[in-house]
């Protein structure tokens, strides 16, 4: 784990941004999630806002991308210097509701890109959309340079771009390490008529292994190798799941909210591991609601709600845009919500505590028998 | 909870058995095969029937007494082949199904086996002035309405509980048995046997799921397991039901030999106990889907459909939801088998035999909504009957289940249903 | 009673005809639904694929029993394809409607009068097997076993070629799923989505899948076939696929030697409880008024039934197998 993140453990409330801006309707939202369990961890009490410091340096690629970007405007839809993935007019419709309708994105190469918003301002669906999980309604959309729209998800994944789950999809019958074999791209093995004549494949069996378990090792799960992955807590699910996509070696990363449901302690060292992604060469775009996290590692927020992108930008200067403010709170004051729309967040969020209730629990016991 | 759920088999099992022991024919050494000729309620003398070895050798031929009754011994253990010489029957009397007249049967050993011949003045008399489609939609119509019944609770069963439950069939078997012992045995007229069998199927569904399938769902049983699990309980209870009633086919007592009728010069012609299935179906369909729409039960009912946790979450009581579901679901299965069983006599099959049309209903429709499963119904009723325009009547649920996968491949979520979404 | 006559009856069905053509089409259905994940409740047909297609290559059309074997083993693979392409991309359960479905359209189709001059009507085919008997290495003066358990000729010829089939099925299956296409194929049945954001192309892996299964079960086709000595369509209904759903849960999914163990057992099981009735009865243990010789066959379907219901609820890893690596959960 990179040293720089050692010293601030994120935490608080998802939205304590917002706390430090005069805004009058910045006061705390009436039905946020919490977004920590019960007693661990820093509590919302102890943080302090962080002053905006410049961002910092941490690898080559990362001089290069926060060098780009520094030239490019902070507005919905800027054109990049070194775009990796440039998406236009991109409309997903499911019957009268528009979850998805993106004018246009562009993402820099080797950069760390944020896309926030509020639940159900349509990230999942748009990144479901990039990775050719859904069909949308219209749009198109090209990564290096090549358009990828309409190609089946895992011919989007063999170009290089590889997703993960907002629910992790662990395969929990498979061993761990065969969950991370799985990832390996061009395996021999995999067609059938080689699969029933072991020696065509055994040394790149053998090689794959290797890598596996170097990942395994940096993901610090190389103990649990041999286990069913279902056997595995929730967080160190997210870490296996990050670890299998990046068995392929893609270019293009995008992780859907990796840090959900994930203890403090373990969200640091995701972030080490996004961030590692990054130094690696890799260019990483990742959904997030806990505006710490955002802050410290993207180079790029895009801001999407109700569909469009409404801001983009560094970070800092996203995070100070009224139209951010409003698109996290404006909703909740200005336009009365309907009955069913009220009861579908209320449940949302019982949902949401529910599981992080049980992540936490599940966690604990996991540490509980770790430490004396 | 082993234990509870052992208690519950057992308790179902024998729930099961009471069902009435209804009477088989006393045995005796030899095998034959015997029946008794029927137009309605006058026995149907003096007609040739006689049997051929599976070689095609003539080894028996008789003719009717006037009971109706014969019988032709057989030689032994086989597959004989049994015919009614259609010329020999009275005037105005024809086979109910003129495809019927020569029926292949497995004969086991010391098995005296009856042998049905439903006759009936059938659609022949007024045939000449129907005009063949409008005919064949009307009966299409029929046929749609009757398994939207079964459709409609099969498709709630599965939007509230994640169930595909393959013994459905058997509910509705289970009505048009119940009906045929208050009927038959005990000289109960039809509407209230009918009603009765209504009644009991509609207890014995909540009971169902008080007894069996809560409890599978408390113990968390997976979805797959729970529909293999209901091919295994429809198997068992299939053959309880021919363990009790025997392989024929058997008619209520009332309302067999009905003329044709023709309403105000429309060119079709139905008897007129169809007019009143239609009629009984349409309203009782109406009804579930009003009350689906207007009651708070059946919001609750709509809302479990949609998304169970969160109306769980907003304090509706799923369980009772389900047990609701399962009782009025079932009493529709049941009535859809008193109607079937008018239509077309009484089958330890009959609901077994209609179950995939009832799945290609609801999976048109979209599995889990009820107006879809009564969409898909009367577009699986009436392609059916249509299609016996073109092809012979034998294979038509081969065009009707055809029709099922190429939906699906166009549609796979059904006409009326919603795509599931992703990650 | 005559408990000697009724376990060796018992023994004679488990690895008699019918075990062994169990065993080949479980096996082929252990693939589809243990290892793939995949719900066809369509098997039926497959095996009917086979036995149809070497009985009316033979008898309808009079070409030689082996050009018999391609046209059966082809017709499964020509039916997995067209059953692929439209279920494959469907949810589990909508895919085991359709595939009952399709497996209910071919048995109508087999038995119809209108296709009689071809497939024989409801009375089906015979008279295809010639060639294979031709070959028959067994003397038919004796007949062959051990204590008791005994078989003739013709039915020793047919389990050696079928039980070696079933050897040389198990090793494939053990090789396969051992390997990445393997891995490649329970993860599918783990999480379809997870394996598409890798890169693997989903549809290929089951249709793949779907074919071998098929083939498997039409050389079951081929063993009850030539076993038997003629064909028929109403043999080859929904009942007989979920006979070979009990008899591989029975013995264990997605374990290689589950189907085998399954059908053995599944056979063996339903002789005993038949004889053990029949004898009974004959005895007057049973009287007549509560169970005729006629009505043994509809209790053993019940039982077929109660104890797919006992498995599923109690031991759904099968007898020998170990929940954990239970293929079955909760979806
Ligand atoms: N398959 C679907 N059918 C109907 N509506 C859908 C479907 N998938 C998503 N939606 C709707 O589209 C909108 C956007 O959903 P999406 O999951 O993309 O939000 P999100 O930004 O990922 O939210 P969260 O932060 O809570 O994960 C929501 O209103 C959701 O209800
Ligand atoms: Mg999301």
């Amino acid at each position: 784990m990179p040293d720089d993140m050692s010293g601030d453990a994120p935490s608080g409330p998802e939205w304590d941004f917002l706390r430090g801006d005069p805004d009058p309707i910045a006061a705390p939202l009436p039905a946020a999630p919490p977004s920590a369990g019960p007693s661990f961890g820093p509590s919302a009490e102890v943080f302090t806002p962080e002053p905006i410091e410049p961002p910092q340096i941490k690898s080559d690629h990362h001089a290069v991308a926060l060098d780009a970007l520094s030239g490019a405007a902070p507005e919905p839809g800027s054109p990049k210097p070194d775009p990796i993935l440039m998406a236009d007019a991109v409309v997903r419709r499911f019957g009268g509701l528009t979850a998805v309708d993106v004018t246009h994105l562009e993402v820099q190469r080797h950069s760390i890109t944020a896309l926030i918003g509020p639940n159900g301002a349509g990230k999942t669906t748009f990144f479901n959309l990039l990775t050719g999980f859904d069909k949308p309604d219209a749009g198109a959309w090209t990564f290096e340079g090549r358009v990828i729209s309409g190609l089946p998800p895992h011919r989007v994944s063999r170009r290089g771009m590889v997703r993960t789950f907002q629910l992790t999809k662990a395969l929990s019958k498979l061993s761990v390490l065969d969950n991370m074999r799985l990832g390996a791209t061009g395996q021999r093995g995999e067609a059938l008529w080689a699969a029933v004549l072991p020696p065509l494949w055994k040394r790149q069996e053998a090689a794959i292994t290797a890598r596996a378990m170097e990942l395994l090792e940096r993901f610090k799960l190389d103990d649990k190798a041999g286990e069913f992955a279902g056997t595995l807590s929730g967080g160190q699910r997210k870490l296996l799941e990050m670890a299998r996509a990046l068995m392929s070696s893609p270019q293009l990363v995008m992780l859907d909210e990796p840090m959900a449901g994930v203890n403090p302690a373990l969200t640091q060292s995701l972030l080490g591991h996004v961030q590692s992604l990054r130094d690696d060469g890799m260019t990483v775009v990742f959904v997030e609601h806990d505006m710490d996290v955002v802050r410290h590692i993207a180079d790029w927020v895009v801001v999407m709600a109700q569909g469009s992108v409404i801001a983009e930008g560094p970070p800092a200067a996203v995070m100070a845009d009224d139209r951010v403010i409003d698109a996290y709170l404006g909703a909740h004051h200005d336009a009365p919500l309907s009955i069913e729309e009220e009861e579908e967040r209320l449940a949302k969020a019982e949902n949401e505590l529910q599981a992080e209730i049980e992540q936490a629990s599940a966690d604990q016991s996991v540490e509980g028998g770790a430490t004396p | 909870m082993a234990r509870r759920l052992a208690g519950a088999l057992a308790a179902l099992v024998l729930a099961l058995l009471a069902i009435p022991f209804l009477a088989s024919p006393a045995a005796a050494e030899g095998e034959d095969l015997h029946g008794k000729l029927r137009n309605g309620d006058t026995a149907v003398a003096d007609v040739r029937i006689f049997a051929t070895d599976a070689g095609g050798t003539q080894i028996g031929e008789t003719r009717s007494d006037a009971e109706g009754v014969w019988a032709i011994p057989l030689p032994g253990p086989g597959k004989y082949t049994v015919t009614l010489d259609a010329e020999t029957l009275p005037e105005g009397v024809a086979l109910r199904n003129a495809d019927n007249a020569s029926v292949t049967r497995e004969i086991l050993g010391g098995a005296e086996t009856p042998q049905l011949f439903p006759l009936g003045e059938g659609r022949a008399v007024a045939k000449q002035d129907t005009i063949e489609w409008v005919q064949l939609t009307a009966e299409g119509l029929r046929f749609g309405l009757i398994i939207a019944l079964a459709a409609v609770g099969l498709s709630l069963i599965y939007g509230t509980t994640g169930l595909v439950n393959f013994s459905h069939g058997e509910l509705v078997t289970l009505g048009a048995m119940i009906a045929y012992w208050f009927n038959v045995e005990h000289g109960l007229q039809l509407i209230a046997a009918g009603a009765l069998a209504v009644a009991v199927c509609g207890a014995a569904g909540g009971a169902q799921d008080a007894l069996f399938w809560g409890v599978l769902r408390k113990r968390k049983t997976g979805l797959l397991a729970m529909m293999i699990i209901s091919i295994g309980l429809a198997l068992l209870v299939r053959y309880i039901y021919q363990y009790l009633f025997g392989g024929g086919n058997e008619a209520f007592t009332d309302y067999n030999s009905q003329t044709a009728v023709k309403p105000a010069g429309l060119p079709f012609a139905l008897a007129p106990k169809d007019y009143w299935s239609m009629g009984i179906a349409a309203a009782a369909l109406v009804l579930v889907l009003l009350a689906l729409n207007m009651t708070r039960l059946g919001k609750a009912t709509r809302a479990v459909a949609d998304n169970p946790s969160l109306a769980a979450a907003s304090g509706i009581d799923v369980d009772r939801v389900i047990r609701l579901v399962w009782a009025v679901g079932a009493a529709l299965a049941g009535l859809a088998g008193v109607l079937l069983g008018l239509a077309q006599q009484v089958n330890f099959a009959m609901g077994f035999n209609i179950l995939l049309l009832l799945f290609a209903a609801v999976t048109l429709g979209g599995l889990g909504s009820a107006a879809g499963a009564l969409l898909g119904s009367l577009v699986i009723g009436l392609f059916i009957q249509l299609s016996t325009l073109w092809v012979s009547p034998e294979l038509k649920n081969v065009g009707a289940l055809g029709v099922l996968i190429v939906i699906l491949l166009v549609r796979p979520q059904g006409i009326l249903g919603r795509a599931e979404r992703i990650g | 009673m005559d408990w000697g006559a009724i376990f060796t009856n018992a023994i004679e069905s488990g690895l008699g005809i019918d075990g062994v053509y169990f065993a080949l089409a479980a096996i082929g259905l252990n693939i589809h639904f243990g290892y793939a994940g995949l719900l066809n409740f369509g098997q039926s047909a497959f095996v009917a694929m086979g036995a149809y297609g070497l009985a009316t290559s033979v008898s309808t059309w009079g070409l030689p029993f082996w050009v018999g074997i391609l046209i059966g083993l082809g017709g499964s693979v020509v039916l997995a394809i067209l059953l692929g392409i439209p279920t494959l991309r469907l949810r589990a359960d909508y895919l085991a409607i359709v595939t009952i479905a399709a497996a209910e359209i071919i048995r109508l189709m087999l038995r119809s009068v209108s296709l009689k001059d071809t497939f024989g009507g409801t009375d089906g085919l015979q008279q295809y097997s010639g060639a294979f008997f031709e070959a028959n290495p067994y003397p038919d003066d004796r007949q062959y076993g051990v204590g008791g358990v005994e078989f003739s000729s013709r039915d020793t010829w047919v389990m050696t070629v079928g039980w070696s089939l079933v050897a040389l099925f198990c090793v494939l299956v053990w090789v396969l799923m051992n390997s990445p296409w393997g891995r490649v194929l329970k993860a599918i049945r783990e999480d379809e989505d997870a394996v598409r954001s890798l890169g693997k192309n989903v549809y290929a892996y089951k249709m793949q899948a779907l074919v071998l299964g098929g083939v498997i079960g039409a050389t079951g086709g081929f063993v009850v076939a030539l076993g038997q000595g003629s064909v028929t369509a109403d043999s080859f209904g929904s009942e007989t696929t979920f006979f070979l759903y009990t008899a591989l849960i029975l013995g264990g999914a997605a374990r290689v030697f589950g189907p085998v163990v399954g059908a053995i057992l599944f056979w063996s099981l339903l002789s005993l409880t038949d004889n053990v009735l029949r004898q009974a009865i004959a005895n007057g243990h049973i009287s007549d008024s509560i169970m005729t010789g006629t009505q043994v066959g509809q209790v053993r379907f019940m039982l077929v039934g109660l104890g797919l219901v006992l498995m599923l609820a109690f031991r759904p890893q099968g007898i020998f197998g170990d929940k954990k690596e239970l293929a079955l959960d909760a979806r």
